[in-house]
């Protein structure tokens, strides 16, 4: 039974700092949430919060309506991930595993069998003699997933679960976090500050920064239609041009774009890089490249434009001649494909 | 090419081993300083022990031992003695370390500081002052006298070896027990109350096992320093225990006598045995490494109940610790001080005769522990270059071997000392053992493990990039040395020193085997002759006072050494 959690008005102060201010979101039973920021957004906070690891200033957090913001960590049933794992370095494997079961006051027959399907759950179900130092990184971090599923929690956080793996193992454990989600069903909310991460998991995903959320949303959405320069930014890189709107056309110097909707006056436009492309004829600003990289799948060009830098990607084609830096271009922009920010 | 080829043809056995003739050739002098003042000493004890005065085996002395009733005693009283200290001093300092661990507590500093109080005195030198407020007599005894009509025998027999001894090493518990509490990741606990544990359950599964490590090496120092420690049952008149009667035996039959060497030999069993039960344990316990965030236990308020109790218990402890100190204080001020709650009254006529009288003393410290300091310094720094920065063989086993010193009770070493260079004789004609060089060297010997582990700490914190840094940018192995080494592991090498000096003014047993003649005596067997006596007293605590002085100066000139050195590391890991 997957339960919804939610986030009401939770402020956390600490010392004369505000850490999280006004936060209220709610994750839908059953939901991959994700929480990303970059670091000293709030975002580990808030997931200690919804553990119990500290009270918030003021607002409350409910686990299916139940209000948990007085419990100790102990009496929420709230199972959390450490970013460094925390395996107790003087217990086996199954010892580990065992421990939360053995809390909970489990029979001896029910826990060793508990323990052996979630170690068989996350394959590890050979290492269960072996001790934390014994293990290698990724399996450290398979242990950890399987002690805090052992106890069935209600909730599954995630704190930095791969930032302590090597690259290969993170993208490979990432697509394996996200199938063990859906198989269990269970409400799991994942910190990170890696958009690619977020994205590849998270139905949906919660931007923070400086302890206030920018933008809730699913992964496309955020990508798309960023409600702020820094959820703009944040994910992914964008030209974010500063003008301004007037009859349905946006100005900023020499960079013209028609068909923008939306009342009179100061404006930004976000725009992708891959949204924009080269040529030569009329266009939305006539540009002179300045520098050139070839990145393998794209061609990333930068561009002066008046007073505007601007970051164009082009997809790679052998058939395709590129810009000779300093060549004369103009860009083309479909005003369908970019998001006005106030 | 030319010139690397002709280089590794003139040392072609250097190359694969990173290291130098020059190191090679300081390594071959650390292993000879070892084999000829530890090595040799302590086998040439082991033989006597084993042998008839013909040279041939017999296992007769041990037998001896054994057959000896008043020799069993001593050795259950040794080794009661050592076991109840250990427990008293947990009893102290568990306590302690658990406050500072686990609780916002305003007199945080207060424990800090009864962490380096006791170690600044040496127990004998507090011993007899202990007799004065804790005796049959004393002042607490009288105030329980009057008040409730009871008399408490702190200090009967070997109830005041125990409490004297775990007033002055408790520290070593609080220090390491601390350190090993520091290091647990707070993650370790908080995934722990994740999974429903709290209280107890949370303390006895998780909380204590992280650090065991840490309570079990503090509990087997202090039972190897109690082991160890003459003077204090001496001043207390306690001899039926192993030092006290291996001393005896030396002194009033002489060094021939084969009993003092198969105490010995008895005595470096315990110490080595009490050494490898803790090693035992603590196989494969090595929890600090093994955890990825350390910064200790998180920390709650105390609730205005605990915060009571929790002060009381640091006030009394305060107290108590404080008790020798004050003690010796008074003493040193007293006119006269005898069944009675405070002296007669205050003179400083003690002062002016220890100033009169002990000027040759101070200065034979100085000059000793100086030297001894400066020994340990350059071969702890040397010795720790080697193991950390060559790949020589045998690097290690000098290394072990010059760390097993901190197990050799420093009776033994004198005595082997003694009885390995009684028959070289100097110039003069006068044997090389009776000579004062032989106490700088027994001082530098049992200190090297502390100079060759703050030297080996400091070097850690040095990243090798720093050395190739400079070797890149053209500098040779010398100029490195001296412009990045040893300028950077500074602080180390100081408070090496330091800690060597401090604790070698306050030696006492190696000092009592070797001194000969008392123009040669040092601080600490000055203080001890004059608390042999009762009219010595008040000029024995007067130089106990001085010494006291010396050692929380030098302490804590060690202590900022140390302090900078950590800063400066940190600076550089940013």
């Amino acid at each position: 039974m997957a339960r919804r959690v939610t986030i009401d008005r939770v402020s956390f102060h600490y010392g004369s700092g505000a850490v999280l201010e006004d936060v209220s979101v709610e994750i839908e039973p059953g939901e991959f949430f994700a929480l990303l920021g970059p670091s000293g957004s709030g975002k580990t906070t808030l997931l200690r919060l919804i553990a119990g690891f500290g009270a918030p200033s003021s607002g409350a957090i409910q686990v299916d309506g139940r209000d948990v913001t007085a419990l100790p960590p102990w009496q929420r049933n709230v199972g959390m991930v450490f970013q460094s794992y925390a395996l107790w370095p003087h217990m086996s494997v199954a010892r580990n595993v065992a421990f939360g079961l053995e809390r909970r006051g489990f029979a001896r027959a029910d826990i060793a069998r508990k323990v052996e399907a979630a170690l068989d759950l996350v394959g590890l179900g050979a290492f269960a003699a072996r001790y934390p130092a014994q293990l290698s990184g990724g399996q450290q971090q398979r242990v950890a997933l399987a002690r805090t599923l052992v106890i069935e929690p209600d909730v599954l956080l995630l704190d930095e679960p791969l930032s302590n793996l090597d690259a290969r193992l993170r993208v490979d454990m990432r697509g394996e976090l996200k199938n063990l989600q859906r198989k269990l069903g269970i409400t799991t909310v994942y910190v990170t500050h890696d958009q690619e991460e977020a994205n590849a998991v998270a139905d949906r995903i919660a931007v923070l920064d400086r302890g206030r959320i920018q933008q809730v949303g699913r992964p496309v959405e955020l990508y798309d239609r960023p409600a702020t320069r820094f959820v703009a930014n944040f994910l992914g890189t964008v030209n974010l041009i500063e003008g301004r709107i007037e009859n349905g056309r946006f100005v900023a110097g020499e960079f013209t774009l028609d068909g923008i909707d939306g009342a009179a006056g100061p404006a930004c436009l976000s725009i992708r890089p891959q949204n924009i492309s080269l040529g030569a004829g009329p266009a939305t600003a006539a540009a002179t490249v300045s520098s050139r990289e070839f990145l393998g799948s794209i061609t990333r060009y930068r561009l002066r434009a008046g007073l505007h830098d601007i970051v164009v990607d082009v997809p790679h084609r052998p058939d395709r001649a590129d810009h000779a830096v300093g060549a004369e271009v103009s860009l083309f922009v479909d005003p369908r494909h970019v998001t006005v920010l106030r | 090419m030319a010139a690397i080829s002709r280089a590794v043809a003139r040392v072609p056995l250097l190359v694969g081993y990173n290291a130098s003739p020059a190191q090679v050739a300081a390594l071959g002098f650390i292993a000879l300083f070892l084999v000829a003042f530890l090595i040799v000493p302590i086998l040439r004890v082991i033989l006597v022990a084993f042998t008839d005065p013909d040279g041939t085996f017999t296992l007769v002395h041990f037998g001896d031992f054994l057959r000896t009733a008043l020799l069993r005693e001593a050795f259950w009283n040794s080794i009661y003695v050592g076991v109840m200290t250990v427990a008293l001093a947990s009893l102290i300092a568990v306590p302690l370390a658990a406050i500072l661990a686990r609780y916002r507590f305003r007199g945080a500093a207060l424990i800090h500081t009864l962490g380096v109080i006791p170690l600044v005195m040496p127990p004998f030198v507090g011993a007899v002052a202990m007799q004065l407020v804790w005796g049959r007599n004393g002042s607490v005894n009288l105030l329980l006298l009057d008040g409730l009509g009871i008399r408490i025998p702190f200090m009967e027999g070997l109830n005041g070896v125990i409490f004297v001894e775990a007033l002055h090493y408790f520290p070593f518990i609080l220090l390491n027990l601390s350190a090993s509490l520091a290091s647990i990741d707070s993650a370790m606990e908080e995934s722990a109350q994740n999974l429903g544990a709290h209280g107890f359950g949370l303390f006895s599964r998780i909380v204590f096992p992280l650090a065991l490590p840490g309570y079990v090496a503090g509990a087997a120092l202090v039972f190897v320093k109690v082991f160890d420690d003459l003077a204090t049952p001496l001043l207390l008149n306690v001899t039926n225990m192993l030092a006290p009667q291996a001393y005896l035996k030396i002194t009033s039959v002489g060094i021939t006598d084969r009993m003092g060497y198969v105490i010995s030999v008895i005595m470096v069993c315990c110490s080595l045995g009490a050494m490898a039960l803790a090693a035992l344990v603590l196989k494969g316990r090595d929890f600090a490494t093994q955890q990825r965030g350390g910064g200790g236990l998180a920390r709650r308020r105390l609730s205005r109940t605990g915060t009571i109790v929790a002060a009381v218990f640091v006030v009394l402890t305060l107290a108590v610790v404080l008790s020798p100190h004050i003690g010796i204080l008074l003493l040193s001020f007293a006119t006269v001080w005898s069944f009675a709650v405070l002296p007669d009254g205050f003179t400083l006529a003690h002062y002016a005769t220890v100033l009169r009288e002990a000027g040759p003393l101070i200065a034979n410290t100085v000059l000793y522990c100086g030297l001894a300091g400066l020994i340990d310094v350059v071969l702890g720094a040397i010795l720790a270059y080697i193991v950390l920065r060559t790949r020589l063989p045998g690097r290690r086993l000098v290394e072990h071997v010059a760390m097993s010193a901190v197990a050799i009770p420093g009776l033994v070493l004198g005595l082997g000392l003694l009885r390995t260079y009684y028959d070289v004789p100097l110039p003069n004609g006068e044997p090389l053992a009776t000579f004062w060089l032989m106490l700088v060297i027994a001082y530098a010997v049992r200190r090297l493990p502390y100079a060759l582990s703050a030297a080996g700490a400091a070097l850690q914190q040095l990243h090798v990039s720093l050395e190739e840094a400079a070797e890149n940018l053209g500098a040779g192995k010398f100029r490195v040395l001296a412009r990045i080494v040893v300028p950077l592991m500074t602080g180390g090498l100081a408070a090496g020193f330091v800690t060597s000096f401090a604790t070698a003014a306050v030696e006492l047993s190696a000092t009592l085997v070797l001194v000969a003649r008392n123009a040669d005596a040092p601080l600490s067997y000055g203080i001890y002759v004059y608390m042999q006596s009762a009219a010595g007293r008040g000029p024995g605590a007067a130089l106990g006072v001085i010494a006291v002085v010396v050692v929380a100066i030098a302490t804590f000139i060690a202590y900022r050494f140390t302090e900078r050195g950590r800063g400066r590391a940190a600076r550089e890991a940013f």
